[in-house]
């Protein structure tokens, strides 16, 4: 059990790219953090550096207070679950997570306890005698966490582990996951560039973008307040609208003209939050699921807009519509029974207290 | 409806196909069976093996059981006599002492040039990879010339050198220890690039991520050598070293320039015995017969490593 916290953290590599730049972030102890972003974005450079298995160019890192910068990776209490598995192909399933005891020395009794017990939660007991050849990836993927489990290590951490299996198998092992940390909570640092995945699993997300975190945050917290326009785009499926809008005043309040539609009144309690924007070109940020079908009573602060329908897209539980306002295409979600056709006119409700603006020079949320 | 009793196949309504047609449809059947052209496919390789090897060892068989002149049957004779002959008995002695070390030797200094060249970024790999393999490339029987030179009582390099730091001259070919390390040194120089080459391979065939797995399960560099290298390259060196034991056990050249068998006949293979009994010495039957003696030991040896091979492949792949 340990926190980890990283400070001006920076790795640049040989040619002079930096894949990390000066990120602080701090871990608390049992605490779930996944580090989601696109691909490139440093996320494993970073968690291999907790690891030990890259260098650090600069900045320090602690494990439960101690700075491990200089300690090999065997010496940091820490266990690893790769995206590749990386389990042994000649050993046994019990040999695999009986690897790293064996090798610190623990006594045989001790080892077949550990090791009961991690096949006990990950249901593996029948396969302790098997070579991961024999197993299916779900499988493999639960023996590498198997491994890390006997460990009690201070951190675990994660290294893309579902993004080998197929879909369905990859949001069982997402709750498998989760229960496991509910058992054995132990620090844990997960690494994802799947959004929902880190979601669904962290008590924080940390979204970083270009060697640098954009923000970091509980999931609701990202997903209501975003702080960048990269982090807005990022968290949610289907993404946040983008509309360029300008500020424009009214007489009770302010107003946002959407390019190619209509002026949208803003909520009165935002009038002093955005006053000295009135003016400038903006963009109109609003989550697909805040512009609904206008007969919808239960939200406040409803603005209608009327569009023509372009694409309609079932989902099932609710149908997603898209349509055009200026140059821009927008999703919206709706009911499925006040859905219309392609090439229909539509009245749609945007629930403005939902709603971001964004400064395209900054890319910050005002 | 006819017999049909040519094949169990045959569609009904083909009842009135008369008994010679039949014939020849199977026939053609026959000749469109997976099987068949497989065999056919084969053929040619069939018949090179037969001509080249299975024909050659049957004579071989043969003749070992005549008389010198080869005009009679001795039976076992030829056999029994070599297993009763001194000189015989430590050419087998000389022929696994030879091949054991000699193996052995290149397997560890293969194996430790192959983690030198692996440590090596890919860019300056190269060239030392081309310099590491020029003993493998050149002639042996040249190459053993050189290595004659260097060894010569008169003119040895590798003596003058000792002398120069202050030791005494050391009689390479001339007596028995001697001369039997230096056919395994040479022997070891020409062989061990190989075993390099074919490690090195291995070595990058094994996943960086088993070495991170590893190093965070908490194992030093030598651990992670014996529990994730090793094991991972047990095939590799298990076939290297079975075809380096066939190669070297029947070698031939290097102790025919070297030592000519010599001194006193105790560096004979049993190849350069073989040639000396039934080619210098006229006795084609019991030439034949020493070189039989190597097969049962091979055999034995192939089987052990290949079974061991076929299993961890099937268990890892």
């Amino acid at each position: 059990m340990a926190q980890v916290s990283l400070r001006r953290l920076t790795k640049t590599y040989d040619g002079g790219v930096a894949a990390v730049k000066a990120i602080d972030l701090e871990i608390a102890d049992r605490e779930f953090v996944v580090l989601v972003g696109p691909s490139g974005c440093g996320k494993t450079t970073t968690l291999r550096m907790i690891a030990g298995l890259e260098e650090v160019t600069a900045g320090e890192i602690r494990i439960g207070g101690e700075v491990v910068n200089d300690i090999p990776p065997r010496d940091r209490d820490i266990a690893m679950v790769f995206q590749n598995y990386a389990l042994y192909p000649h050993m046994t399933v019990f040999e695999n997570m009986a690897f790293g005891l064996k090798l610190r020395g623990f006594p045989r009794e001790e080892i077949a306890r550990r090791v009961d017990r991690a096949a006990r939660i990950l249901g593996l007991g029948e396969l302790l005698d098997r070579k991961p050849k024999a197993l299916s990836g779900g499988q493999r993927q639960r023996v590498a966490m198997g491994r890390a489990i006997v460990r009690d290590p201070k951190v675990f951490l994660f290294d893309e582990p579902l993004s080998n299996l197929d879909a369905q198998l990859r949001v069982q092992m997402r709750t498998e996951i989760k229960a496991v940390h509910q058992t054995v909570k132990t620090t844990t640092v997960y690494v994802t560039h799947d959004q929902v995945e880190a979601m669904t699993l962290a008590d924080r997300v940390v979204v970083m973008n270009q060697g640098r975190i954009e923000q970091a945050g509980p999931p609701g917290e990202l997903y209501a307040n975003p702080a960048t326009r990269f982090v807005a785009g990022f968290i949610g499926s289907p993404a946040m609208n983008m509309i360029p809008a300008r500020l424009v005043p009214t007489a009770a309040a302010l107003a946002v003209a959407l390019e190619g539609g209509p002026t949208l009144p803003v909520p009165a309690e935002r009038t002093a939050r955005y006053a000295a924007h009135v003016g400038r070109d903006l963009l109109f940020g609003i989550r697909p699921e805040h512009v609904t079908e206008a007969t919808r009573t239960d939200k406040p602060n409803l603005a209608p807009i009327d569009v023509t329908l372009d694409v309609v897209e079932p989902m099932g539980m609710e149908t997603l519509v898209h349509f055009r306002l200026g140059r821009t295409s927008v999703c919206a979600r709706v009911d499925p029974q006040a859905a219309g056709a392609p090439g229909e006119a539509m009245r749609l409700a945007v629930q403005m207290d939902r709603m971001h603006l964004i400064d395209p020079a900054t890319d910050r949320v005002l | 409806m006819a017999p049909d009793g040519v094949s169990g196949t045959i569609a009904r309504g083909e009842a009135d196909v008369t008994v010679p047609r039949r014939r020849t449809g199977s026939l053609a059947r026959l000749a469109r069976r997976r099987s068949t052209i497989a065999f056919l496919l084969a053929l040619p390789l069939i018949l090179i093996i037969a001509g080249l090897v299975a024909w050659p060892a049957t004579w071989a068989i043969y003749l070992s059981t005549l008389n010198r002149r080869m005009t009679a049957s001795v039976g076992l004779d030829n056999y029994l006599f070599l297993i009763e002959s001194e000189t015989f008995r430590m050419v087998v002695w000389q022929s696994c002492f030879f091949a054991i070390t000699a193996v052995l030797l290149k397997a560890l200094i293969g194996f430790w040039l192959a983690h030198m060249l692996h440590t090596i970024p890919a860019r300056g790999q190269r060239k030392w990879r081309g310099m590491l393999l020029i003993p493998w490339v050149i002639p042996p029987a040249l190459s053993t010339l050189g290595w004659w030179w260097m060894f010569d009582p008169s003119y040895s390099s590798i003596n003058w050198i000792l002398n120069v730091f202050g030791f005494p001259s050391i009689p390479w070919l001339g007596t028995p220890w001697w001369a039997r390390i230096a056919v395994v040194t040479v022997n070891v120089w020409y062989g061990a690039p190989f075993f390099m080459i074919m490690y090195l391979a291995a070595l990058k065939s094994v996943p960086e991520q088993l070495y991170e797995a590893a190093a965070i399960d908490g194992a030093t560099g030598l651990q992670k050598l014996l529990y994730v290298t090793l094991p991972m390259m047990r095939n590799i060196i298990a076939i290297t070293v079975l075809f380096s034991l066939i190669v070297t056990f029947a070698n031939y050249d290097i102790v025919r320039v070297l030592t000519n068998g010599g001194p006193r006949d105790t560096t004979h293979l049993f190849a350069t015995y073989a040639f000396q009994v039934g080619i210098l010495s006229g006795h084609l039957p019991r030439g034949a017969a020493v070189s039989l003696f190597m097969l049962p030991i091979l055999a034995v040896a192939a089987f052990f490593i290949l079974r061991g091979v076929s299993r961890r492949a099937r268990e890892m792949m």
